[in-house]
């Protein structure tokens, strides 16, 4: 396939980035969007050109490092997909793509695609854990049953990646759905009930502090979400909060 | 020249991890908050280790060269975590998994720290469920559990196919609890390029801000090293495009001894390779052999003629299939150990049965189950007459419930629909059970440097078996550093901070400054990923699946001409003070060249075949491994040269008094 691209490009954080245009020749239909973009900047390194900077690790759709814009889409047209996954059979010969950042207040431009996404790790530090010690002096793990459907509802809250997916796809760029699948899945778990009241308070507030907007239950979060976070988890979080708040 | 001493504690195999926590020195814990400990990786050994250290009052600061610790390579883990839990009832005990394992590994691991594996690993899971790990459940609420291949019980905890993730955001939640109360303090986006060694002690580190290309120092008084395996060095492998050896290459030139580096692990359910553009390998689960039949056809014409497109694997009957694992080890079939499964899968290939375009491909092939679930499913529904059609429906349900997930992605990666046509699979590069030498407590050779999970060789052996290495790194993080490290550090409580205006810290700086400037400087032709594919198809050709001597020497040679051609040739774009990812690769590719070379030398003087090292001049009539336990019942433990060739061998003898040395036979 020959493609167009067109690629953010900036510098640095302070620098100003602009789109450049990129044609592309010699993709395949079995190339991950990834691998495409490997063939972009061999070709720019081939020319004594600078490559595009893009995050990536695992490139088997599970470490959340991989993000992009792909035609105004974070992780590209597919759903239930992240870009490492999004495979170039997706797009036709001749094809334009527009290849952007994820946008947000919170999630700065490091360098072309890159973005700094640590927010979401300030948001977990704030409380987003149960506060047992790592002796090894816990009891035995069977002793307290849990429910099938709630440890698997636990699960699917925790399956979350981290992506930042959310936050770009969200019109005032909100982080609930990441910050409340956290908040669930500890909530919905014995173990973490204990603390649930301090740990909603102290990872909203984190989650307003790093500047991320409010929700407005418009829902292109979940339409967006590559691990299919459900909206259930931000009116769980909604709930939660209420509640500590009303304790409180 | 330091001395090969493994400080295996004396007595009882049982009693020995208890014995030694008895005897070793403690900290004081108002001493532990003048203690500084640098901890090199964030995966479930780094993380587990930070944080537990971090609990205890060290302080503690954390590198990864990832955004998030969150985001380490153990994050991929699909299958699960052994632990001998006997939850099933089906005979598990800590001997067993102790037996397993060595006997797994090929007698080729050091038997005292196995035991202590096993002895931790129930802990592993009280621990994780405590910090909120949503494991797999039964109905009736307890944990679920699943076997693994080369064992006879289901001693295997598993988070459906995401294992791995959910055990390092377990560790990742214990290390954000600690980082909340100031105890640990992240450096994401920091790569380690040099071990600072000041009076034989490991004293620090140099690291470099991934965003800015500033070179920093950090001093503390001990340094683990806990950045992960090298299989990256094969180029296409299973691991994290970033994953490197970086920080241990790094810490084996400043003098830590680099352990059995020419074992590797080839797992035996990969998506097959499509393609020249291929960037890295994707594993199935080996869960799915539980339930997945392997299989080529029994004829060559049917082969070829999947081959070419002209007939579909679905369409070969059933007596035309050849169902080599079942045939060959009737004991394990499906489910023996992963270095057996991989090479019965090559010699099936070789021999010309591959069922892909390149001919490198078997079927893994789940029809069997389909209908064996569905008639459960509807017997215990009281559908008592469904029909065979329905039964594979109702099956098929079952299945997407337990691998879901799995079939997915394979479907979105291969463009195929497991569902309806078998799965194709091919073994691929997966783990290394080389790494830094250690002793029992853990550390290298350069005193006050230890090495914990994939990054050290001590528990696995010459092959490791299915989710062992996850226990291993949260058995090394949690359970193990944490104690053995402060019979070190208790030596260090009136050292007092480490300063890093030193000599030995400017010589460091300056030397890795040169190297990066060595790096930049190249008017060269070729990019990294050009050399870093070369070196890939030398090891994958020569030192892959199976070796041979001729080879391997050959391998060694062009290894080195491709080194000095890359220290000439290559080119590395853009600037050293900012985020450029061209560099990171070039330095982590220059190591790769140099530890491909120490590899194949590892694996031209072990000559025999154990576990994944399969020597072609040692096999049996029927093709299997031949060990020789009386030459090479040892760790060969390698001294660092500037030309790999002449790094030198010491080696530490293996004694084995609780498992009797065996041939292992899976049949
Ligand atoms: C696809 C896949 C599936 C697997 N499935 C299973 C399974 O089911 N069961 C099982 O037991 N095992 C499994 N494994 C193996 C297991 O996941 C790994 O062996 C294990 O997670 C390694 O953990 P670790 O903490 O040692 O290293 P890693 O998780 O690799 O972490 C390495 C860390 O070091 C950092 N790092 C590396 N170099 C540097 C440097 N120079 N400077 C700073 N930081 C650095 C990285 O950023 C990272 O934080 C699987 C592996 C793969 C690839
Ligand atoms: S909720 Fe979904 S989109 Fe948001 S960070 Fe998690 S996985 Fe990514
Ligand atoms: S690279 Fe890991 S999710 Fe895409």
């Amino acid at each position: 396939m020959k493609l167009t691209l067109k690629v953010w490009r900036q510098e640095g954080p302070d620098t100003k980035g602009k789109m450049v245009t990129y044609p592309l020749d010699g993709v395949d239909g079995d190339m991950s969007f990834l691998e495409m973009m490997d063939i972009l900047n061999e070709n720019l390194i081939n020319k004594g050109e600078v490559p595009v900077e893009f995050d990536h690790d695992c490139r088997e759709g599970i470490c959340g490092s991989c993000n992009m814009m792909i035609n105004g889409e974070p992780h590209g047209p597919a759903k239930m997909i992240t870009t490492c996954q999004l495979h170039m059979r997706k797009f036709n010969d001749g094809d334009t793509i527009t290849i952007e950042p994820w946008r947000a207040k919170a999630f700065p431009v490091i360098k072309d695609l890159i973005v700094d996404r640590s927010a979401f790790d300030r948001i977990q530090q704030a409380g987003g854990y149960i506060s047992v010690n790592t002796s090894g002096n816990t009891q035995d793990a069977n002793s307290i049953p849990i429910e099938k459907e709630k440890a698997d509802e636990a699960f699917y809250a925790a399956t979350c990646i981290g992506c930042g997916a959310c936050v770009a796809a969200c019109k005032n760029a909100s982080a609930m759905l990441f910050t409340s699948a956290k908040i669930s899945q500890y909530a919905l778990l014995p173990q973490g009930e204990i603390e649930a009241t301090d740990r909603v308070q102290a990872m909203v507030r984190q989650m307003d502090e790093e500047g991320f907007g409010n929700c407005t239950n418009t829902g292109a979060c979940m339409v967006e979400c590559p691990k299919g976070i459900k909206l259930e988890n931000i009116a769980r979080m909604n709930r939660e909060y209420l509640k500590a708040e009303t304790i409180a | 020249m330091a001395v090969l001493e493994s400080k295996v504690p004396v007595g009882p195999i049982a009693e020995k991890w208890t014995t030694h926590k008895n005897t070793i020195n403690l900290v004081n814990p108002a001493n532990k908050r003048n203690i500084d400990v640098i901890v090199v990786g964030t995966g479930l050994a780094g993380s587990s280790a930070a944080a537990t250290l971090g609990e205890l009052g060290y302080n503690v600061k954390t590198f990864c060269y990832n955004d998030s610790p969150r985001r380490a390579h153990s994050i991929a883990a699909q299958g699960g975590i052994n632990a001998a839990k006997n939850y099933q009832g089906d005979g598990d005990s800590n001997y067993r998994l102790f037996y397993d394992t060595v006997k797994g590994g090929d007698y080729r691991s050091r038997e005292a720290n196995v035991y202590r594996l096993a002895e931790v690993s129930s802990n592993i899971i009280d621990q994780c469920v405590a910090q909120g790990v949503p494991f797999a459940r039964e109905y009736g609420g307890l944990l679920d559990n699943r076997s693994f291949g080369g064992v006879l019980v289901s001693r295997t905890f598993y988070a459906a196919g995401q294992t791995g993730q959910q055990l390092l955001l377990g560790a990742y939640s214990a290390l954000n609890r600690q980082i909340n109360r100031g105890k640990v303090v992240p450096f994401n986006r920091h790569e380690m390029l040099d071990l600072v060694v000041v009076d034989g002690k490991a004293r620090g580190i140099i690291a470099r801000n991934l965003v800015t290309g500033e070179i920093e120092r950090h001093g503390a008084h001990a340094v683990v090293i806990a950045s992960g395996g090298y299989g990256n060095v094969f180029f296409l492998s299973t691991n994290a495009m970033g994953s490197n050896v970086m920080a241990a290459w790094r810490t084996h030139r400043r003098g830590a001894y680099f352990a059995n580096p020419c074992f590797t692990q080839i797992h035996p359910t990969c998506i097959p390779v499509s393609g020249e553009h291929q960037s890295k390998l994707t594993l199935m689960s080996e869960s799915l052999r539980n339930d997945g039949r392997i299989w080529v056809p029994k004829k060559k014409e049917d082969a070829e003629a999947v081959r070419a497109g002209k007939l579909k694997g679905v369409n070969i009957p059933e007596e035309d299939r050849d169902y080599y694992l079942e045939r060959r080890y009737p004991a394990f079939g499906n489910l023996v150990p992963r270095d057996v499964a991989s090479r019965a899968a090559k010699e099936r290939c070789d021999e010309g049965y591959g069922v892909n375009k390149t001919g490198q491909a078997v079927y893994l092939d789940f029809s069997a189950a389909f209908l064996r679930y569905g008639k459960v499913e509807a017997l215990t529904s009281g559908n008592k007459d469904a029909s065979e059609e329905e039964m594979i429906k109702l099956g098929k349900e079952v299945i997407r419930k337990k691998y879901g997930n799995l079939f997915d992605m394979y479907q979105n990666i291969a463009d195929d629909n497991p569902y309806e046509v078998p799965m194709k699979i091919f073994p691929a590069v997966h783990y290394t059970m080389g790494g830094l030498w250690v002793d029992y407590n853990l550390q290298t050779t350069v005193p006050g440097c230890f090495a914990a999970g994939e990054a050290n060789f001590s528990d696995h052996g010459a092959n490791r078996l299915g989710a062992s290495a996850l226990m291993q790194g949260l058995a090394d993080g949690y359970f193990v550093l944490p104690y053995t490290i402060g019979d070190y550090l208790a030596d260090e409580i009136r050292t007092g901070e480490i300063s890093t205006d030193t000599r030995e810290f400017e010589e460091a700086e300056k030397s890795t400054r040169e190297r990066i400037e060595k790096l930049m400087s190249g008017s060269g032709t070729h990019s990294v990923d050009y050399y870093h594919k070369k070196l890939g198809l030398i090891m994958w050709n020569k030192c892959g699946m199976s070796r041979n001597a001729e080879d391997l020497q050959k391998a060694m040679d062009e290894i080195a001409e491709l080194r000095a051609d890359f220290w000439k040739n290559v080119r590395v774009p853009g600037s050293a003070d900012t985020k450029n990812q061209e560099l990171e690769k070039a330095g982590r590719v220059a190591d790769f060249l140099e530890l491909g070379e120490l590899f194949a030398k590892d694996a031209l003087t072990r000559n025999e075949s154990c576990g994944g090292h399969f020597r072609e001049e040692y096999q049996t009539p029927e093709g299997e491994a031949l060990r020789d336990d009386e030459n090479f019942a040892f760790v060969s433990a390698w001294e660092y040269n500037e030309n790999p060739r002449d790094a030198r061998l010491h080696k530490e003898q293996l004694e084995f008094e609780n498992i009797e040395v065996k041939t292992r036979s899976y049949k």
